[in-house]
């Protein structure tokens, strides 16, 4: 698409409505690019879903909610391309554990390996 | 060894001329794998504030969320459903760094509506609009991490193949050519004392050649000087 990438979303329903009032939202009669997860949502359409989303070639960012993302943690380490590119954010009811998020690990790792 | 070249002047010039251009290279690549490496450190640091300011800002943007919700009544289901189009979307730009390129994304407004303009339009509308501006300065700071981290992963990844490409430099190809060019110098050396030996011994079978010669010349010259002397005795 030659007007820019899309956001997409995965996360619980006030994440996905908070981002989609700001704008990202795209529905398309075969597609969207955004996914609400509850405690009812079964894993696989969320591995599912995530897999539709990285291999769609107009979506540049993917959010997840990072207790979405610990349920796929398995997807998403294997997950290493470039673009597009994986977010994982803090939810409303899960505060945001820095401990988890694989590039926070990294980050930590150089930055605390860079200070010895 | 057997890739060993030939042992000659011409050869040794070769890789002469290759270790120069190792070396060059080597230094060229670390001068790129520091100047990765300064640019990596740059933005872990980057990272790791933007993800601290991200927790609070979403924790802010949640909170101007629940108000909303409670001003306005339960609208998520109306903001989850009904046609929309994006009216943010990223556009990728490349960022050069030392030769790497790395991939920013930038935020782009569509202007396109949205069914969802109209909310709140019973009422809570001030504090929808609020959260939708919370939300927009978040998604604003997540695409900047986005490409933060997008850079970073990228330059992680250069940063490995750089340092693979100086160490291959410096523990292997380097010291394989200081082999052949120790191992062409010495076989020369060797070549050149066997020549220098040769050239003697050629000398010394000349030189006895030589004598030989003169000691026959001299007998036959005493013979006949011995016959002519006879002759003369005889007259």
């Amino acid at each position: 698409m030659s007007e820019g990438k899309l956001v997409a979303i995965i996360g619980d329903s006030d994440t996905v409505s908070g981002f989609l009032l700001a704008g990202c939202g795209h529905r398309t009669p075969s597609s969207t690019n955004f996914l609400v997860v509850d405690p009812e949502t079964p894993l696989s359409r969320v591995e599912e879903c995530f897999a539709d989303l990285t291999t769609r070639s107009d979506v540049g960012i993917i959010l997840i909610n990072q207790h979405v993302a610990n349920t796929i943690r398995h997807v998403l380490s294997r997950y290493n391309e470039v673009v597009p590119t994986v977010l994982e954010i803090p939810s409303k009811d899960h505060p945001y554990d820095p401990e988890k998020d694989y590039i926070m690990q990294r980050v930590n790792m150089y930055l605390g390996a860079g200070q010895e | 060894m057997s890739d060993k070249p030939p042992p000659t002047r011409m050869n040794q010039q070769v890789f002469k001329g290759k270790k120069k251009a190792a070396v060059g290279g080597f230094r060229l690549l670390k001068k790129k794998a520091d100047a990765l490496k300064a640019k990596f450190r740059d933005y872990a640091k980057a990272i790791a504030e933007t993800k601290g300011t991200m927790a609070d800002d979403t924790k802010d943007a949640f909170f101007s969320l629940t108000q909303a919700e409670y001003a306005a009544g339960d609208f998520k289901k109306a903001v989850l459903e009904g046609n929309m189009v994006a009216q943010v979307r990223v556009t990728s730009a490349v960022d050069n760094v030392a030769g790497v390129k790395l991939p920013v994304f930038n935020l782009q407004e569509t202007g396109a509506v949205n069914d969802n303009q109209t909310l709140g339009l019973v009422g809570g509308g001030k504090k929808i609009q609020a959260s939708r501006d919370r939300f927009g300065l978040v998604l604003k700071n997540l695409i900047k991490l986005a490409s933060l981290q997008t850079s970073f992963v990228t330059l992680d990844e250069a940063m490995k193949v750089t340092n693979r490409r100086v160490n291959a430099l410096e523990n292997v190809t380097i010291p394989r050519i200081e082999g052949i060019l120790s191992y062409i110098s010495r076989e020369l050396d060797e070549l050149e004392r066997e020549d220098f030996t040769r050239l003697k011994k050629v000398q010394a079978a000349k030189e006895e050649r030589i004598k030989e010669e003169q000691a026959r010349k001299d007998e036959e010259a005493k013979i006949a000087k011995a016959e002519l002397g006879g002759y003369y005795d005889d007259s």
